[in-house]
């Protein structure tokens, strides 16, 4: 576009050129610093939850911080290994029942669906992104809790109920970007399955999923990052106790859920653990946030390996 | 062809079938549920009166207009920082360092969690800034939030208009940002109105990164400093702390019905904007 852009500028009356030319610079300089936007605020978000982090983690000493089985805000011991453990428990739960559920569903909408049907289901999934975190919490309260409560045994309020509603939740962005990358595998490679003689299910294992894997594992790595950051739906379901769980019907306390669950009263010392728990989560969520995007980068060369 | 393939994709197309009924049927379920037992709550009483006793009875106008504020608020802050940064990468620079700095932005601040905005915006807005539990400080922090939604909707937007709008504007002399602002911007609005719907229902729903920065009063607030407690707040603290069943159902279809209403005017917009198109 600028190329044009820069040819009929030239070709402007004197007159106009100059009036317009002025503006046109003052427009592209605010739009640059506009465009610095984003970027800005991920700055900021970096360097304050690390202010109000770090004195914590200062304090208590990183490994001991991270590797602490025992959080006691009252006695002044800050340890979040059983949050640590909580939120990753969580985390695979949720990716063992979502992550199945939602393939299915990218491959169903990208290569089964009737083309009505599918103008149907992308619309719901796509609402399903937007019910507020907090119904599906409630959702897990009221149903799925006493559920596990009485057939399962335990409190209910467990690391299966959070696992649940996660997986649940997670559903709409594995599904979309997945079902991107399934998108994007050109026809011929499909026409040249069917032409060997294969059915469509042969064609979709042996050839549709490896060449979209690395746009599935993009999808897999960003949901993964929704269940970590996830926080009223967990707070709602998991019971909150800081221990590591022993089983699935254990109750568990998430980093998120840490954080949200004590901000409201915490101060001085207590409130800087609760930022160096966020100032965890955050790193955990910008690496696996850098890992996405070089599974991206990585689609375009991927290759189809069918299995022999 | 053997049967055993055949079988096995027969298999395998009722599973996937189960699936997307499982998924719509997650979702049937959810809104029903909500508004079966929310529905019955509502009255003209309860959406135009404030809350008494903490929430167990009288209304909850205090928590919509807050919600509301909020939203607006957070969106006439995000949307021209959005759409300028999409006209920016779009129609302004060429892909090289910038625009991967920028794009690396956008995409790292739309993984970050809730529970991650709502400690920034209080360390930030609330302390730093010295604005307080307020209006501004959740408006601000929210705005952080879509923004990424916002920017990328309007990029792919304004990428979907022809270069012929483009090269007939400048043709008939127009310059770069004449032709943004008359040929480009009218033909792309639908699709950026779509991302803003968007921006909408999340800092809606919003819970974790305006607890901490708006507050969770129950008056009615009369300036952008004041605090207010939004209805996903509301909602979350009566079934939380069990301070009234029914009330929190009712809030959570307000809240729901407002969701519902704010996806479908952006679905409307999206088939507007690709007829438009295509």
């Amino acid at each position: 576009m600028s190329e044009e852009g820069r040819v009929t500028r030239e070709g402007h009356p004197k007159r106009g050129r100059r009036r317009a030319g002025l503006s046109e610079r003052g427009v592209e300089r605010v739009l640059t610093v506009v465009a610095l936007s984003a970027i800005g605020v991920l700055g900021l978000i970096t360097v304050f939850i690390f202010i109000g982090g770090l004195p914590a983690i200062a304090k208590t000493g990183l490994w001991a911080f991270v590797s602490g089985h025992k959080w006691a805000p009252g006695r002044g011991v800050f340890g979040i290994f059983p949050m640590i453990m909580g939120s990753l428990w969580v985390t695979i739960g949720a990716l063992a029942i979502g992550v199945p559920l939602s393939l299915a569903c990218a491959i169903f909408l990208a290569e089964v669906a009737p083309p009505k049907t599918a103008r149907v289901i992308k619309p719901a999934i796509e609402l399903l992104a937007g019910i507020p975190s907090v119904i599906y919490g409630f959702m897990g309260l009221v149903i799925l809790v006493p559920l596990i409560r009485t057939h399962l045994g335990g409190p209910g309020f467990s690391v299966l109920a959070s696992s649940v509603v996660l997986g649940i939740m997670i559903l709409p962005t594995v599904i979309s970007i997945s079902y991107d990358a399934m998108k994007a595998v050109p026809e011929a490679y499909r026409d040249g399955s069917l032409a060997l003689g294969a059915t469509k299910w042969q064609t979709i294992v042996m050839v549709l999923l490896p060449a979209a894997r690395s746009g599935i594992l993009a999808a897999i790595i960003l949901g993964m990052g929704r269940a970590i950051g996830e926080t009223m739906a967990v707070i709602m379901v998991a019971g909150n106790a800081t221990m590591v769980p022993g089983s699935l019907l254990d109750p568990v306390r998430t980093l998120t859920s840490n954080i949200a669950l004590e901000m409201g009263y915490a101060a001085g010392t207590h409130r800087a653990a609760l930022f160096g728990t966020g100032v965890i989560l955050f790193v955990i969520i910008m690496l696996l946030s850098i890992l996405a995007s070089f599974t991206t980068t990585a689609r375009g060369k991927a290759k189809v390996n069918p299995k022999p | 062809m053997n049967n055993r393939a055949i079988v096995a994709h027969k298999v395998a197309v009722g599973v996937l079938w189960a699936s997307a009924v499982l998924t719509l049927g997650i979702l049937v379920f959810i809104l029903a549920y909500i508004l079966y037992h929310g529905l019955p709550v509502l009255s003209w009483s309860f959406i135009s009166q404030s809350p008494t006793e903490m929430g167990r009875s009288g209304g909850i106008l205090p928590t919509i207009v807050g919600t509301f504020a909020l939203t607006i608020l957070a969106l006439a802050i995000a949307t021209p920082l959005g759409v300028g940064t999409a006209i920016f990468l779009t129609e302004y620079t060429r892909p090289g360092p910038l625009t991967r700095v920028v794009r690396f932005g956008a995409e790292s601040l739309a993984g970050v969690p809730s529970i991650i905005f709502g400690l920034f915006g209080f360390m930030f807005f609330v302390i730093y800034l010295g604005l307080g539990w307020s209006i501004l400080s959740g408006a601000l922090t929210l705005a952080a939030m879509i923004l990424p939604t916002i920017i990328r909707t309007s990029e792919e937007a304004i990428r979907a208009v022809p270069d012929s709008y483009r090269e007939i504007s400048f043709a008939l002399g127009g310059t770069r940002w004449q032709t943004v602002t008359r040929a480009v911007l009218p033909s792309a609005l639908p699709g950026i109105l779509t991302g803003v719907m968007l921006g909408m229902g999340r800092s809606i729903g919003e819970t974790a990164a305006v607890i901490f920065t708006a507050g969770s009063t129950l008056r009615l607030p009369t300036s952008v400093t004041d605090p207010v407690r939004t209805m996903a707040v509301h909602f979350y603290i009566l079934a939380r702390e069990g301070i009234s069943m029914p009330n929190a159902y009712g809030t959570a279809a307000i809240l729901v019905i407002s969701i519902l209403a704010v996806n479908f005017v952006a679905y409307w917009l999206m088939q507007r904007f690709i007829a438009r198109h295509s």
